[in-house]
């Protein structure tokens, strides 16, 4: 499979799914063709609403429609349609709407058009609401099955994916499931748990980390919510270090609810690696590069954590 | 039913209203007492659903978007049959359905979690593009708050509103209704943020609308039926009703948004929206066991 954004892979997943299942529909802001639900709206004539610039509203419309039956997609840059937190709030999550809402654009990698664009707290908004899982894929195959799961789930759930292309990672029989990570590669002295845009990186840092004499476990953490308590704890006390890697900011995403499990469950020592300030524009390149999410940033700050 | 039957239904909720939010101690009698002859005037007037069936796909569905005078809407649900009248005096209680704003989960009727305001219009467009796109004959009542206009998501879904679903599927099975009591928390509405011209707003967002008494159950039950017959738009009702209506210490007084009664205040209350004079008020009690009970059950509160 060639490289794919996962936003593309979710487009195409959709039209697929679309077939099978008309009670799916999509509802967008004005950025469909950016979502890749635009596909889906001209495939399907009637089952692709655009709500205009008016992000609330989509999302309080798609509540309704699921309340009648449907299956919406309520999708936007992940900024803008989780910004609309009290929407989500109250009338997806409290209300335990069957709504799937889908945040394309996360993270940095999305490049020059700077930090207002960019989804960068959107894991942290979510993760304290208490019935909505958070599924961030790590390429087109996994993309591909989460979409399809996000049809089968019962309930709301959101859908974190990216602008950029995804090298594909995942092992060609692997199969997403909600609560469960996948193990890419394994390793015995530091536990690398990444998830979407940086695992191809992770894995980048860990054949670089090999030639250096360190050996790197890579674990894809598509299941951001739940996590995978089992796979984290087992990996965390046989590697007894563990670095978190996410184009997020550090505070409240993966790395926090690693961070959170681990000193629960397996105290371990943890660096979190990901967002710490504010984004900003540049080529994305040049941003991982600054932000240490590249694989020669991830390398350094894992061998600096090891004191190697 | 009769006009007289739905006042008197309405008089009876009224009653409800103030015992529940006695026993609780707390919540929101003035805009309760304001919306409940809108609410009597569309469950017993033309609701079609099915109390044993709360999930019946094709029922009629109302979302009370100022979901603070929810008292109103349940003292109308367990008079339907939803739940029994009894379990009224449990609002508000650890573990009772009986939220203190309306819960979807937590009880079965309840057709979306408000409160938060400004999210019921939204989810009545939802709600009637989805039984549109399903061929369904179910209707869709939305309440909002004049207070809660002021809200940014409203005038989203105002906008959104005649324009969704055109042409194969307009939103004609929607009818919104504001319940205008001038009234706000803080003072009213036109010392904190004046919504008029309110009637040019929604028109110039291109809705059908129509102007009555909210207390009016005939001219309630006309323009709702004017509302239904409107093609290929969903339609607006600006009610102008009064706030703390029936309850002359409670009418066009901001002080009663959010307070509840005391034990006392409460049996003059029941006392003035029953009709009775305070002369005739003694005699009243012997003749009338239930209302008597009423007033022991209320005494015997802690007065706080």
């Amino acid at each position: 499979m060639p490289a794919k954004a996962s936003r593309a892979a979710f487009g195409e997943a959709l039209v697929e799914l679309g077939a099978r299942d008309d009670r799916i529909v999509t509802l967008d802001a004005d950025l469909s063709k950016s979502t890749m639900t635009a596909r889906f709206a001209r495939t399907y004539p009637g089952r692709g609403f655009n709500l205009g610039i008016a992000e609330s509203n989509m999302i309080g419309v798609g509540a309704g429609l699921a309340l009648a039956g449907k299956i919406p997609f309520v999708c936007s840059f992940a900024c803008f349609v989780v910004g609309r937190f009290e929407t989500i709030r109250i009338s997806v999550a409290y209300t335990g709407a069957n709504v799937k809402i889908v945040g394309t654009h996360a993270g940095i990698a999305i490049g020059e058009d700077g930090y207002s664009q960019m989804g960068l707290e959107d894991i942290a908004c979510l993760r304290a609401l208490p019935n909505v899982p958070i599924i961030q894929p790590a390429d087109e195959l996994e993309t591909r099955q989460a979409v399809a799961y996000a049809v089968e789930h019962q309930g709301p759930l959101y859908l974190r994916l990216t602008r950029q292309s995804l090298e594909p990672v995942c092992p060609a029989d692997s199969r997403f499931r909600l609560g469960r990570w996948l193990t890419l590669r394994p390793g015995n002295d530091v536990a690398l748990i990444a998830s979407g845009g940086t695992v191809f990186n992770a894995l980048e840092a860990a054949t670089r980390l090999q030639s250096e004499g360190v050996s790197a476990e890579v674990i894809n953490a598509a299941s951001i919510k739940p996590l995978d308590e089992d796979t984290l704890v087992r990996a965390a006390t046989r590697t007894r270090r563990v670095v978190t890697v996410e184009d997020h900011s550090i505070f409240g995403g993966l790395g926090g609810a690693v961070a959170e499990t681990l000193a629960e469950v397996a105290p371990t020592p943890l660096k979190r690696l990901g967002v710490t300030g504010f984004g900003e524009s540049g080529d994305p390149k040049g941003l991982y590069a600054k932000h240490g999410l590249d694989p020669a940033g991830i390398a350094a700050s894992v061998k600096k954590f090891l004191n190697r | 039913m009769a006009d007289g039957q739905l006042d008197a239904i309405a008089r009876a909720c009224r009653v409800q209203i103030i015992r529940m939010l006695t026993h609780a101690g707390s919540g929101h009698p003035g805009g309760s007492l304001s919306v409940i002859d809108l609410l009597v005037t569309i469950v017993f007037g033309r609701l079609r659903h099915d109390p044993r069936r709360p999930d019946w796909a094709d029922r009629d569905r109302i979302v009370l978007s100022k979901g603070h005078a929810v008292p109103a809407l349940y003292t109308v649900m367990a008079r339907a049959g939803y739940f029994p009248e009894s379990q009224l005096v449990t609002l508000r209680q650890l573990g009772s359905p009986l939220q203190g704003h309306p819960d979807r989960v937590a009880l079965p009727g309840i057709e979306a979690a408000t409160g938060s305001l400004g999210q019921g219009l939204s989810i009545s467009l939802g709600m009637a593009l989805g039984l549109k796109l399903a061929r369904s004959p179910a209707r869709v009542y939305c309440i909002l708050g004049d207070g809660e206009i002021q809200e940014g998501q409203v005038w989203e879904a105002a906008m959104a509103g005649p324009k969704l679903g055109q042409p194969d599927h307009p939103l004609d099975n929607l009818t919104v209704i504001v319940d205008y009591n001038r009234i706000q928390l803080d003072d009213f509405v036109a010392k904190i943020l004046d919504l008029e011209p309110l009637l040019a707003k929604w028109q110039a967002f291109g809705w059908p609308v129509q102007e009555i008494d909210g207390h009016d159950v005939a001219q309630i039950g006309k323009a709702l039926d004017q509302a239904e017959a409107a093609r290929g738009t969903p339609a607006l009702i600006v009610a102008h009703t009064v706030k703390g209506k029936g309850v002359s210490f409670m009418e066009n007084n901001p002080e009663w948004h959010g307070k509840s009664p005391k034990p006392a205040e409460a049996i003059a209350a029941i006392g003035e929206i029953l009709g009775v004079s305070e002369a005739a008020w003694p005699d009243y009690l012997r003749t009338d066991a239930t209302t008597r009970a009423l007033v022991d059950e209320l005494g015997a509160l802690d007065p706080k």
